[in-house]
């Protein structure tokens, strides 16, 4: 029992260590899909036999069969394995698709003789310039590209970046900044309406751990690291942040802080704005960073939260001094059977208000329970599956439990062992009041797993008209159940007013318990067989959940941001004084507009 | 001729026919499954009753009375408790089937038929399976919702569960027999009573949210007497409205019911009332004693299941939910001016949509015939009888005519119809008068004209925007378009308590009626100038009596106010003084009055509430005060128009 600390929820790290300690290379293509999520040697297939598998080494799920899953994706979304739509374009990118670049030749001058590497290939252009959207992974599927970066820079230092954005001021480029190139909010997308020339900078290069303060617990790290590595490099020394957003194989920090992101460990370790100590930021006025590393000042409102949040409209952060933990001595999975979501929902309500959530806790419904049970690989025992059965019967037989009503929580422990188990025991009898029943660490972990492979799913699906998105919310706790309802049940209407001709597939979880609420997260998927403009379709679905998640006290984001996706909304959000405050920073900071992504405003 | 606006209909079947062709024991007895709501978590009745009482709003209710008058908790808990046993339902399937057996012999007896569009159980149907449902059926008699229960009953749908008013329960056996039933009881008023409106409106809310049941009220509040629909209320309706608004379900769907009804039990008694003679409380032995009717002949009922309303799709575009969002949902709050505006329009829509599916029968054409041929033969001091040929000539024209207005005819086959007059005449003066003073004969005459009006109002929904308009022609200064539209806005405006008329909708009315017109031909439009055509003045002349009566009421009330109100008249005595005032009047042939129709109190209410809502008269203290020269505006014009 328990897993190996430190490592990354059923994922092996990446092989290559011989080569280069870091994910990305200057080419991340190479090791990347450019018109998919993840690793290129890693994906899901149906094979001859039309069991699906996953590929690649990387993963705990990595070459095993998963029976369960054709069925389910077959009756889910009524798809069938005979009707393909497979990506029009061959997995290696047309470079000549994608429009010459626009380049202003005296900046791209006076940045060559810097010696910062740079480049205007194709390949490198289009792959920074989209996020994770349905609607640009579909694009890019048919082979059509928008607007492109007209040029990737890949400073090296905090000082590489002084000189980009000077340049840049100078010869009013514009600057789009990309991490990890996981955006879900459109982030990344180039407004079509620029006519200068668009600058992509790259951070990946500036990913060394710069010093460990060992007697504060602290960490100064460039913000270019992704999450996997900074982990891991952190382990060696014994520490950890603790920080595990679901993307951190590839996000970056500089992309946490610039979206105030949130891990799935936050319960022990917080969410970014609790981790960053200190930050360091090139803007167009320059750099902007505070004079020491104290843990609390009262020195007005604090200007970290300019930062965090800005979504690359103020400047490139360049190098954080972030909170360190010593790596746990245990880790612990496990989950619990309730008759119902709101049993459910009643009992993480009971573990906030207690205040002893494990570092994650989270709750699936139904739908997703059943999709986290098509997941399970191939057992190879006969007494694996032997034991399955009879849990099986043991839950909807023995205690009544009705299959199509009953969902899971998965959780996970965090510490030193004797605390761990105490912890465990506090937790189950919670649990046990609302009539939850414990439900084996297996069940758990499989729960967490999906997490990472449910990206690659998405490409799956699209491999045979099925299309679909997440989104994410927070809302207080006596709304939990009525937001978790109403969007779903939009969700559906929607998409049948719309003309989807086979039943959606529409489920949540509540990811994140809060004192005074939950972070609740949407799945949502169709078929689209039968619809002319699918993507369309999709987004005013989308649309449509949103404004029911706002209608029902919801949060714009929880930590998706905001980006060009959800713009519209947030004058609502934040009222008109608050844009105004928020607006007036920009005009200051960034008066011509050279970090132009127009994100958030 | 092709009708305007004839929405299509569903056909009708009728219930009772199988009940003269089985058993009404093995159908009392029979195997009952509705369909449920899907998110129906079963629970008891009591079980429901300690929801209530343990929701946070009710304890948030009880703590603020609490502090408010000192009291202890365990006390305003208890009021609270005992609140709820005296309002709560018991329904229970055993007295359905024994009203199910019992009803099935009345209404043998009373009725020849009983029809219902089997289409609208369908939809209905669905609908309790999807969202929590509101049934809101017209309310023109008692029977209206022992009829509802028996309908569902018979088609296997949810029972509903009835908000009545409390003067049902006094009737002790028959009050029990009702709760069990399904109907729970609410105080008439309980105005400024915090704990007892928390206490209904979670007893509702919490009902309608587990889709324990569909819950079912009368939008108008009471019954009509007039047969004219009543102006919404809207309380109940803000209460069926709030879980959606709140978010707390996805939708609520509500459902307008038409119960049209060839003959109204209460008939006689409804005119006797608006005379003044007061309304029978309603008690056990007084039921019997009405068992007389059991033996008369009440024609045929239709009732129509509209289409279900969505409250989601009602509230699209119109109300920001996020106003909830700031505030804990169980704080009670007064509806804003947004919520208020919304629910006071989906109330007239709701009206107005029971009003389109009630099924117009033959005598209520007939009965504005004969109306207005009396009132003219009156004037003429001729004799009042009127040829049966010319009767029916007449009657088709109106048929033909009501038909291309979208109204909702069930007209039998010509052969009957002769004969169909024939009983109607005989309704007509069937009343033997054995006359004593003037004012008996009067109020004796009175009663007849009230009867054969309210059967009359049973279409005015048909042809009240193009009476308006023609009226407005009729009296506007000249015939162009906008004088028109002042006119037609003015009338629209003063009538807006005696009928439906949606708020804010003149443009839309105006422009409906002119369409209308001018589409069946009877006006012109040229260049901003209305023209009435040749075959336009009969429709015209026919519609513009329609609203006359209404008018001279109207008038005779402002007369009433500038000449006779003595400082210091209470709202109660109000309606005895004017009716006296108008008897007066037209015992001694003065000031014209034609129309006798002018004693009903009904319309003397509405002129009043219209004066009050103009500005034109004052309520102060309870004291019914004038605004001289505002009611002398009124009045003038009242007068000016009646002239001309």
């Amino acid at each position: 029992c328990g897993r190996q600390p430190g490592s990354i929820v059923g994922v092996h790290v990446h092989c290559y260590p011989n080569l280069c300690p870091y994910l990305f290379f200057f080419h991340r293509q190479e090791i990347m899909k450019w018109n998919g999520w993840g690793y290129s040697d890693s994906r899901f297939f149906f094979n001859k036999k039309g069991q699906a598998e996953f590929t690649g080494r990387r993963y705990r799920l990595s070459g095993l069969i998963i029976p369960g899953l054709k069925d389910w994706f077959e009756s889910t979304f009524g798809a069938s394995l005979q009707h393909k739509t497979p990506a029009t374009v061959s997995p290696i990118l047309n470079s000549s698709a994608v429009q010459p670049p626009t380049l202003n030749e005296a900046f791209v001058e006076e940045l060559k003789s810097t010696g910062i590497p740079l480049s205007h290939d194709a390949e490198d252009r289009v792959f920074r310039a989209h996020g994770h959207c349905l609607h640009e992974i579909f694009a890019l599927r048919e082979g059509k590209f928008g607007r492109v970066p007209d040029m990737v820079v890949w400073p090296n230092c905090h000082n590489d970046v002084v000189k980009i954005v000077e340049l840049a001021c100078k010869h009013n480029v514009c600057l789009i900044p990309y991490g990890g190139g996981t955006s879900v909010s459109s982030a990344l997308e180039c407004p079509p309406e620029e006519t200068r020339s668009i600058v992509s900078l790259d951070t990946s290069q500036m990913n060394r751990i710069l010093w460990i303060d060992e007697k504060n617990l602290t960490a100064h790290v460039e913000a270019g690291i992704v999450g996997q590595d900074l982990e891991r490099l952190l382990n060696e020394s014994g520490y950890c942040t603790g920080h595990e957003p679901d993307s951190m194989e590839f996000s970056s920090l500089g992309g946490w802080v610039a979206t105030r992101a949130s891990g799935m460990k936050k319960n022990v370790y917080g969410n970014i704005e609790d981790l960053v100590v200190h930050v360091k930021m090139v803007t167009p006025q320059g750099v902007i960073e505070k004079s020491c590393q104290g843990p609390r000042m009262s020195t007005g409102p604090d200007v970290h939260h300019f930062i965090m949040g800005s979504e690359g409209t103020l400047g490139v952060v360049t190098e954080v001094t972030m909170k360190i933990r010593p790596m746990p001595e245990y880790q612990k999975y496990g989950s619990v059977v309730f008759p119902n979501f709101e049993q459910g929902v009643a009992c993480l309500r009971e573990v906030a208000r207690q205040r002893c959530a494990p570092a994650s806790i989270r709750l699936m419904d139904n739908e997703q329970f059943k999709f986290g049970h098509a997941l399970k690989p191939q057992v190879s025992s006969i007494f694996t599956s032997f034991l399955d059965g009879l849990k099986k019967f043991y839950i909807t037989k023995f205690k009544g439990f009705d299959p199509n009503r009953l969902c899971v929580a998965t959780l996970l422990f965090e510490g030193d062992r004797e605390k761990v188990l105490q912890h465990e025991k506090q937790v189950y009898d919670i649990a046990a009041k609302f009539g939850g029943l414990a439900a084996g660490e297996d069940n758990g972990q499989r729960g967490y797993m999906l997490t990472f492979v449910i990206a690659y799913l998405r490409d799956l699906g699209m491999d045979y008209y099925v299309i679909g998105e997440s989104f994410e919310t927070s809302v207080p706790w006596d709304r939990v159940l009525d937001i978790c309802r109403n969007v779903k049940a939009r969700i559906i209407r929607e998409c049948k007013d719309k003309g989807v001709q086979f039943s959606p597939l529409s489920t949540c979880r509540v990811t994140q318990t809060y004192d005074a609420g939950a972070c609740v997260y949407f799945y949502f998927a169709f078929n689209y067989r039968g619809l002319s403009d699918p993507v369309h379709v999709y987004e005013q679905v989308e649309h449509a959940a949103r404004e029911e998640i706002l209608a029902n006290g919801g949060s714009l984001s929880h930590h998706h941001g905001v980006g060009k996706l959800r713009k519209e909304w947030m004058r609502d959000t934040i009222s008109k004084v608050g844009m105004g405050m928020l607006k007036s920073v920009k005009d200051y900071v960034d008066p011509n507009n050279i970090f132009g992504n127009r994100n958030l405003l | 001729n092709g009708s305007v606006f004839y929405p299509k209909r569903d056909d009708f079947e009728d219930i009772l026919e199988e009940r003269r062709n089985s058993s009404d024991l093995r159908y009392a007895l029979r195997c009952y499954i509705p369909v449920l709501y899907k998110e129906l978590t079963p629970c008891k009745a009591s079980e429901l009753k300690s929801m209530v009482l343990q929701s946070d709003q009710l304890r948030y209710v009880i703590n603020q009375v609490c502090k408010e008058t000192g009291m202890a908790a365990d006390e305003v808990q208890a009021e609270a408790a005992a609140i709820l046993e005296e309002m709560a339902h018991r329904l229970q399937l055993s007295t359905i089937r024994f009203f199910a057996f019992t009803l099935s012999k009345v209404f043998k007896t009373l009725f020849r038929s009983i029809c219902v569009n089997e289409e609208g159980i369908q939809r209905l149907q669905q609908a309790i399976h999807e969202h929590p449902v509101v049934l809101l059926p017209s309310h023109r008699s008692y029977m209206d919702f022992l009829l509802m229960s028996y309908i569902l009953y018979t088609y296997d749908l949810a029972l509903p569960v009835i908000a009545a008013g409390m003067d049902f329960m006094a009737m002790k056996f028959v009050g029990e027999m009702l709760r069990m039933s399904g109907a729970f009881f609410i105080r008439r008023s309980f105005g400024g009573d915090k704990l007892y409106w928390a206490v209904f409106s979670e007893y509702v809310k919490t009902m309608l949210k587990n889709g324990f049941a569909p819950v079912e009220f009368f939008l108008e509040g009471t019954r009509s007497r007039t047969c004219k629909s009543l102006t919404p209320k809207l309380g109940l309706l803000n209460i069926v409205m709030d879980p959606f608004l709140k978010g707390e379900v996805f939708d609520v769907s509500l459902v307008p019911v038409s119960i049209s009804y060839e003959r109204i039990l209460e008939e006689a008694l409804y005119a006797r009332e608006l005379l003044g003679v007061p309304k029978p409380k309603e008690s056990t032995s007084g039921l019997f004693k009405a068992r007389k009717v059991l033996s008369e002949d009440y024609g045929s009922i239709h009732v129509y299941f509209g289409q279900p309303v969505s409250v989601r799709s009602l509230a699209q575009n119109r109300v920001d939910r996020c106003q909830f969002n700031l505030i804990p949902r169980h704080i009670p709050r007064k509806p804003g001016e947004d919520i208020h505006s919304f629910v006071n329009d989906s109330a007239y829509r709701l009206v107005r949509a029971q009003e389109e599916n009630m099924v117009l029968k033959p005598w209520v054409l007939l009965a504005s015939l004969l109306l207005q041929n009396h009132h003219q033969m009156q004037v003429a001091e001729q004799k009042q009888e009127m040829a049966l040929d010319e009767l029916t000539e007449q009657a088709v024209w109106l048929r033909d005519l009501s038909r291309q207005y979208g109204a909702f005819l069930h007209w039998p086959g010509t052969v009957q119809a002769q004969s169909s007059f024939k009983t109607l005449l005989k309704i007509n003066h069937g009343e033997p008068c054995s006359t004593v003073t003037p004012e008996e004969e009067l109020l004796n005459q009175a009663v007849i004209i009230l009867s054969c009006a309210s059967y009359r109002n049973q279409a005015l929904h048909i042809f009240l925007r193009p009476a308006l308009l023609a009226s407005a022609i009729h009296t506007a200064s000249s015939s162009n378009k906008q004088e028109v539209y002042n006119s037609f806005s003015f009338l629209r405006n003063m009538f807006s308590n005696e009928f439906i008329l949606c708020p804010g909708a003149t443009v839309q009315d105006f422009e409906e009626a002119c369409y209308l017109l001018v589409k069946t031909g009877a006006l012109q439009i040229n260049q901003q100038e209305f023209v009435v055509t040749e075959r336009g003045h009969r429709t015209l002349g026919f519609l513009t009596r329609m609203l006359d009566p209404f008018l001279q009421g109207y008038q005779v009330v402002c007369r009433f106010l500038c000449e006779d109100a003595t400082e210091g008249l209470t709202e109660k005595q109000f309606v005895p003084a004017v009716r006296k005032f108008i008897i007066r009047h037209i015992l001694t042939g003065f000031c014209r009055l034609r129309y006798t129709e002018v004693l009903s109190s009904d319309l003397q209410k509405n002129s009043l509430a219209a004066l009050l809502r103009l500005g034109a008269v004052q309520k102060l203290k309870g004291y019914v005060g004038v605004c001289h020269p505002c009611t002398s505006v009124c009045f003038d014009w009242l007068r000016q128009k009646q002239a001309s």
